[in-house]
């Protein structure tokens, strides 16, 4: 305002068209609040810190006793003080890494199934369907896989094993055995993971600009043509966060691992059978309550590093899930 | 000249149309009236679908019984070749006819469909194997099966007097506790995160990022160590099992709060601000009134999500097949813990009392989730709006 210059001193008139500095008074209740809300968020900073601090500290006996051959034994067997703690993690990791690749392709079909292929009033439903399959808990795929799949897969990992066989990988650690296995497992762990990633992939492609897709299909494109030049490179970013949750929810998996997998602990390459890699989550849930003390205390180091692999990947995919601007759960 | 746009403009369109219109399926005169479609299914794409699927099927068949290969192994075997076949047949055929850009559709359409098949049909198997299995078991005692506790169930008796009482009374008094604790503690820390930019905030946010899908054991020995061990045998109780979910719970909730806080327009902020409301009525009377269906929505599911965890309350909650009302003293029962302690029992008829109590947690976690669209629908109403709410209350009084 121009007439309300008279007033005011003259050096103000002169940078008047600079945009003045409004500071909002900050009343004592508002810096009560302030400090309140501060104080709550720091409750989840003092969780983290304490969970480390904890698992560092009970952790720290079996550390001590077995040094190094902590992470370079290879068989997991604490009442003889074999603390190798690598087929445990590498049971763990194989079962989540097993179980995204068979969710990936499956789970990117069906994102694509709902938002293009599926008819325009059956998507809904179809997303609804995926997000309540999301919070269906785990220990009813368990259940449902220890019952029913353990015994369903056997067939299909025979033909495996005997066609195949000839790759490391496709082997079972107990000949002639092939239920309870790793495969098996990573299936139902798959389950779990397949509702995760489709519905931040399906959230991410439905932000693809419609009008590229329209201009796609009105030069002449078809459809896959479409979605790859179009939908997927501009969701790839997504997709990636959207994965690397999967392995997230694959790697902290527990009743599914305990119920279904069967595991000697032992280093193998083999994950077509029982008897072989182990896993962190079902050996703390299996001995934790009943083992000696330096057996709890091992399983307390093999759950940190648990916890910070897990911790890490989360942390990254939220990262660039959280750059698409889709609303995750 | 005026008359040459209303004429030309037609043409041009007719024009790009024939140009582009080389989609083998929608070819002829009419095609000029309605916009092409590329994907529409004439009865000549579903004799070539079909007739690809047989003569694949054909083929693997001879092959299969020339080599003698039979049993369950050499039909999966079987039903693998075969799909590889029909691709290659189908491909090869739609090459042939239409053109290596409509054969890539056209492989692509039929790969879609079926991973989209294969995801959902076992996930949907799942749903249906519970209800088959577990309704029987609920409803052959109906009302009993629902309050009964499990003290006369044993060794290989046969299975009579099985009940989810204590299971659903643990249950709901643990995650209740849990979301008492962090219901008000999650939607505070949200609203910090959303409100302010600095650096603990931020270290604050990711820290919520990569809590949310800590491995829920990890939450279980956390409060075993922090909690049960100190105490020796009073330590198992629901309180401690309400903790341990509260740890896998907190960070869920303040996800979802943020998100839903964050939505709400800056519009109604400033227009508080500006009127000279300081900023905790302004969050307090104005921003969470507004986000209001969408944090129900966020806290039902976090409960949804918490209350199938199994994990947690095994250490902490310690089962019982007694009523214990008392969260705070004694150990607790709990619907996942009671499925996992049937499971482990091993003996097969109590195994199927555990499709019981699986219907039992799948019909309450399902009851939540309608519940939770239910309080998400109310904010496309509008109702969500403070002031409106204040007069329709008025009204209605």
């Amino acid at each position: 305002m121009t007439t309300a210059a008279p007033p005011r001193p003259a050096p103000v008139a002169t940078d008047e068209d600079r945009p003045i500095t409004v500071r909002a008074v900050e009343t004592g209740a508002d810096r009560l609040f302030r400090r309140v809300l501060a104080a709550s968020s720091a409750v989840v900073l003092l969780l983290l810190a304490a969970t480390t601090l904890f698992l560092i500290v009970k952790g720290w006996p079996a550390m001590r006793a077995a040094g190094f051959h902590f992470f370079t034994d290879t068989v997991w067997a604490p009442d003889n003080h074999h603390f190798g703690v690598a087929p445990l993690l590498v049971g763990s990791v194989a079962i989540a890494l097993v179980a995204v690749a068979i969710a990936v392709p499956v789970s990117l079909a069906t994102a694509l199934m709902i938002n293009e292929y599926a008819p325009v009033w059956l998507r809904p439903w179809l997303t609804s369907i995926v997000d309540l399959l999301a919070t269906i808990p785990s220990i009813v795929y368990g259940f449902w896989g220890f019952e029913v799949l353990s015994g369903l897969q056997v067939a299909p990992a025979r033909w495996i094993v005997h066609n195949f066989g000839f790759v490391p990988l496709l082997r079972s650690p107990s000949a002639g055995y092939f239920g309870q296995s790793v495969f098996a497992t990573s299936i139902v762990c798959a389950l779990t993971i397949v509702p995760i990633i489709t519905s931040i992939s399906r959230e991410v492609m439905t932000q693809a600009p419609r009008d590229a897709c329209e201009a796609a299909l009105g030069l002449g494109g078809t459809r896959w043509g479409m979605l790859t030049d179009v939908v997927l490179p501009f969701s790839r970013g997504g997709i990636v966060g959207g994965v690397l949750l999967g392995i997230g929810r694959g790697l902290g998996e527990t009743m599914i691992v305990v119920l279904v997998l069967s595991s000697a602990k032992r280093l193998t390459p083999s994950l077509l059978g029982p008897n072989g890699l182990g896993s962190v989550a079902k050996e703390i849930t299996e001995n934790f309550s009943d083992g000696s003390t330096i057996e709890k205390s091992a399983l307390i180091l093999a759950g940190l590093a648990l916890f910070a692999t897990t911790l890490a990947v989360n942390a990254i995919a939220r990262l660039i899930v959280a750059r698409t601007g889709v609303r995750t759960r | 000249m005026r008359q040459i746009t209303p004429v030309q403009a037609p043409a041009t369109v007719h024009g790009s149309t024939t140009s582009a219109g080389r989609f083998p399926n929608t070819g002829g005169a009419h095609s000029f009236e309605r916009p092409s479609r590329p994907s529409r299914i004439v009865p000549a794409s579903l004799w070539e679908l079909g007739g690809s699927a047989l003569a694949a099927l054909a083929l693997v068949w001879v092959i299969f019984s020339v080599s003698g290969n039979s049993g369950r192994s050499a039909l999966f075997g079987l039903f693998v070749s075969w799909f590889l076949t029909f691709l290659t047949v189908y491909g090869v055929l739609c090459w042939r006819l239409h053109g290596v850009l409509a054969m890539k559709d056209r492989l692509a359409t039929v790969a879609i469909w079926s991973g989209a098949l294969v995801a959902l049909a076992p996930l949907v198997a799942v749903i249906l194997f519970v209800v088959f299995q577990g309704a029987p078991v609920v409803f052959a005692r109906f009302p009993h099966f629902l309050y009964a506790d499990m003290s006369k169930v044993g060794g290989e008796s046969p299975v009579t007097a099985v009940g989810v009482g204590p299971a659903i009374v643990g249950t709901v008094e643990q995650v209740g506790l849990a979301a008492l604790f962090t219901v008000p503690l999650g939607v505070l820390t949200a609203t910090y995160l959303v409100d302010s930019r600095g650096l603990f905030s931020r270290v604050v946010g990711s820290v919520v990022d990569a809590m949310t899908g800590a491995p829920a054991i990890i939450a279980a020995v956390f409060v075993y160590l922090l909690w049960v061990a100190p105490l020796k045998h009073s330590g198992k109780s629901g309180f401690a099992a309400a903790l341990a979910l509260s740890v896998m719970m907190l960070p869920v909730v303040t996800r979802a709060s943020q998100e839903v806080i964050a939505v709400v327009p800056s519009s109604l902020r400033e227009a508080a601000l500006a009127l000279g409301a300081p900023r905790w009525r302004v969050i307090l009377r104005v921003v969470l009134p507004t986000a209001r269906a969408g944090l129900s929505t966020a806290v039902i599911l976090g409960v949804a999500r918490i209350a199938g965890e199994t994990a947690p309350v095994l250490f902490a909650a310690g089962g019982s097949v007694y009523y214990n009302w008392n969260p705070f003293s004694g150990q607790q029962d709990n619907l996942p813990l009671r499925i996992f302690e049937l499971i482990n029992q091993g003996s097969a008829n109590i195994t199927r009392e555990a499709w019981g109590v699986s219907f039992v947690l799948v019909v309450l976690v399902l009851g939540l989730f309608v519940l939770a669209r239910i309080a998400g629908r109310s904010r496309a109403g509008g109702r969500a709006r403070p002031w409106q709410r204040r007069r329709a209350t008025g009204v209605r009084a």
